[in-house]
């Protein structure tokens, strides 16, 4: 990402949102919100004073509730740009209009409480969505206790939680501070469920294999169970580091868990959290106690993919992620020219597959920009202004937004670059002013006829 | 006012519960709402019928259902048992062609037919959803702050399928109690098994049951536990006894139906309520409040 942004070519705009895209492959204008950080980029050395001296606090995003942050405050330390924002819901000047010490602090001066949001347009040629996915929340499976009882976090939690930069140092802890000596990882949290997602997230036996790794590296005596229903280890060298830890002496239980607990039915389950299932490799219900429930919980479509998806004219599949031109032959390009989708916001996928899907995609930018024209659909739609009444039925019809109308003339017009030559506004068009080329009414009707004789 | 037909089902009307069908019927009463007994009814079908001749126990609960299209309104039942299998009956009808057209013979031997338009409600669902928990408080005539209640819903009235509670963490129960002005305190099985009929065949197993329950209950401050199905009480009431004996514990909790809480927070007294009928007496914690 730093080489990314110290890139002469590139221009990274953060803490930015796409507000209004218009135009067409080559030729897009898009708007661009820029959120006022408070803090001057130009001036800004990334020292990080303010975030020492800021008396305030926040629950930290980054950490998934587990750590907290100030109200200026970068979201990691390796994030880019190296800048800080104020969050003005936990910012004493905005809520009391009080305080100031970032400002008296800053050497460079670069605090501005003035900003204000920015609206920048740019032409550009292509665009590539890559937008990622939200993790999906287990607390509506109550069964799980997730938000009830201390001690079962998330995947994204338990991956802060080892991580060295991340809310304990690196430390694996229960709530109480202790060290877990027994943990519990549940698959498919979310995942292959009707009652949520019923698609596979791909990404979850991985990572859970992963934590096994880390658990057993962190605590070496430490007991750890994985509940699955499958494992699909299927990428390179996966299958190999499932066999490793199955040599590191990690439990797996062919079952997918029916409750976490804490009621207990023996001296031993007392104060513990309790993981019922049926192993379905000895045919049993289990009981078995554990300090602390990890849950791979689903990937699942950003919140507002909904919008992302009405502002770049993308469809969705049924569950709810960006939908490619074709699953197999056309996995990054979308229905309309010149938008390019890649990683989690398509499907869920790890990362190798995540690298070659945005590779792909740049690749197909770049391809397009060196040849410097494109090639368009030979059979679209015209319309005949001598017959077009000026109606505006097809306005509304068209699928790919192809369709614009001249106020002045008072006649529809079709950009060629964009239709895509369904042929529905030419169904459509009640005076018969719009054909499709090569598919004209009479052409069809000889074609017909041929058939018929 | 709001009016239903009301299929009171074996225990309440005659039964171990009979309790439980005058408390209904008092509060009911007192809160607009009139429960006109279905005419004629029959067993709901059962449980334990169904496991031995699935179509036979069909048959007797679509009857009732058969009855109660004639009037048009809502079915409604406290009994948990009664709700599920009358619910069920309902559902297969729609589902299994084949089984109405069996069904169908059956009825129309007694000149009866059944469409499939009748809803089956529980007495909970009624009085939280349709009469409100606020309409409820606004009712409440007696201060019960204080009282530590452990909502139980059992296992029936939240399953099988899309009911009006969540399966798992049911709520109702639990604001129901809140807007009386007790508390609800923490019962995590709150939605698991009494053992229902299983106290006769296998009493071992239900005996467990039921120890997990109130072990589960006492140990989340409970003074006291409501039920919603006249099964849940008996066993949990009833076979306490044999509980402290077999596993050597000293429950003493008392077990209501809801309703004679509900009656209890809207002033009517121990009698009326059926409360002094608990095999494991009441009055004692009670005392208090009836005083108050």
């Amino acid at each position: 990402m730093a080489s990314v942004r110290s890139h002469e070519s590139i221009e990274l705009m953060t803490y930015s949102e796409v507000v209004e895209v218009s135009g067409y492959v080559g030729n897009f204008k898009v708007k661009i919100r820029k959120k006022p950080r408070y803090v001057d980029e130009d001036k800004c050395t990334g020292c990080g004073v303010c975030q020492e001296k800021c008396p305030f606090k926040a629950d930290n995003e980054f950490d998934v509730g587990l750590g907290s942050r100030k109200a200026i405050f970068t979201p990691f330390p390796q994030a880019v740009p190296n800048i800080p924002v104020i969050d003005p819901d936990s910012c004493a000047y905005f809520l009391r209009n009080k305080c100031r010490a970032c400002e008296k602090f800053c050497e460079a001066g670069a605090i501005d409480f003035e900003q204000t949001e920015k609206l920048v347009e740019v032409d550009v040629g292509s665009i590539i969505i890559t937008t990622g996915f939200d993790s999906f929340d287990p607390s509506p499976i109550v069964q799980y206790g997730y938000g009830i009882y201390d001690n079962v976090y998330t995947g994204l939690q338990f991956e802060r939680m080892s991580n060295a930069s991340g809310p304990t140092g690196g430390k694996l802890q229960l709530r109480d501070g202790s060290q877990p000596k027994s943990v519990a990882i549940l698959h498919c949290v979310g995942s292959r469920d009707t009652n949520y997602h019923e698609y596979c997230s791909r990404v979850c036996c991985m990572y859970s294999l992963k934590f096994s790794h880390i658990i057993r590296e962190k605590i070496p005596d430490a007991e750890i169970y994985q509940f699955y229903i499958d494992l699909r280890c299927f990428g390179k060298g996966y299958e190999e580091f499932y066999n490793r830890l199955q040599e590191e002496g990690v439990n797996f239980i062919r079952g997918r868990a029916g409750e976490v607990t804490n009621v207990a039915e023996t001296p031993e389950e007392k104060g513990k959290l309790i993981v019922l299932c049926e192993d379905t490799l000895i045919g049993r219900q289990r009981r078995i106690p554990v300090d602390m429930v990890v849950l791979s919980n689903a990937l699942e479509p950003r919140a507002d993919a909904g919008e992302t998806a009405k502002l770049f004219s993308l469809s969705r599949t049924a569950d709810g992620f960006f939908m490619e031109r074709h699953p197999k032959l056309d996995p990054v390009a979308t229905m309309t020219d010149g938008i390019f989708i890649a990683g989690c916001c398509q499907g869920p996928k790890d990362i190798p597959d995540t690298v070659a899907q945005a590779s792909a995609a740049a690749a197909r930018v770049l391809s397009m920009i060196s040849k410097g024209e494109v090639e368009i659909e030979a059979a679209t739609s015209i319309v005949d202004e001598e017959l077009c009444s000026g109606c505006k039925t097809c306005l509304e019809l068209c699928p790919y937004n192809a369709i614009s109308f001249d106020e002045e003339k008072k006649l529809a017009s079709i950009n060629e670059a964009l239709c895509k030559g369904c042929g529905t506004c030419a169904a459509a068009c009640p005076s018969g002013a719009i054909v499709s080329k090569h598919f004209t009414t009479e052409q069809i009707l000889s074609q017909v006829e041929g058939v018929l004789i | 006012m709001k009016y239903y037909t009301y299929f009171p089902g074996c225990s309440s009307s005659d039964g171990g519960a009979k309790a439980y069908g005058s408390s209904a019927l008092a509060v009911a009463k007192a809160l607009d709402v009139e429960l006109v007994e279905l005419e004629d009814w029959n067993c709901c079908g059962s449980t334990p019928y169904t496991s031995v001749d699935e179509l036979a126990s069909l048959c007797t609960s679509a009857r009732n259902l058969a009855l109660a299209e004639k009037r048009g309104l809502d079915l409604v039942t406290p009994c948990s048992s009664c709700y599920v299998i009358l619910s069920r009956t309902n559902s297969h009808l729609k589902e299994y062609p084949e089984l109405r057209v069996k069904v169908g013979k059956a009825l129309a031997a007694g000149d009866l037919e059944y469409h499939g338009t009748v809803r089956v409600r529980h007495l909970l669902d009624i009085l939280v959803n349709d009469i409100g928990l606020d309409e409820i408080a606004s009712r409440v005539k007696r201060d019960l702050s204080g009282l530590k209640v452990a909502p139980y819903y059992g296992c029936q009235v939240v399953r099988p399928g899309p009911s009006f509670d969540h399966p798992e963490s049911p709520q109702s129960l639990d604001r129901l109690i809140e807007s009386l002005g007790a508390e609800a305190t923490p019962f995590p099985l709150k939605a698991r098994c009494c053992g229902g009929s299983l106290i006769i065949p296998e009493e071992d197993v239900a005996l467990g049951l039921v120890n997990k329950l109130l072990d589960s209950a006492v140990g989340g401050g409970a003074e006291c536990i409501i039920t919603v199905c006249p099964l849940c009480q008996t066993n949990l009431d009833v076979y306490q006894g044999r509980v402290n004996k077999k596993f050597k514990t000293h429950y003493k909790i008392p077990v209501l139906f809801f309703t004679q809480l509900v009656g209890l927070a809207m002033g009517m007294g121990i009698k009326e309520l059926g409360i002094e009928k608990c095999i494991v007496s009441a009055e004692k914690i009670l005392a208090g409040y009836i005083e108050r």
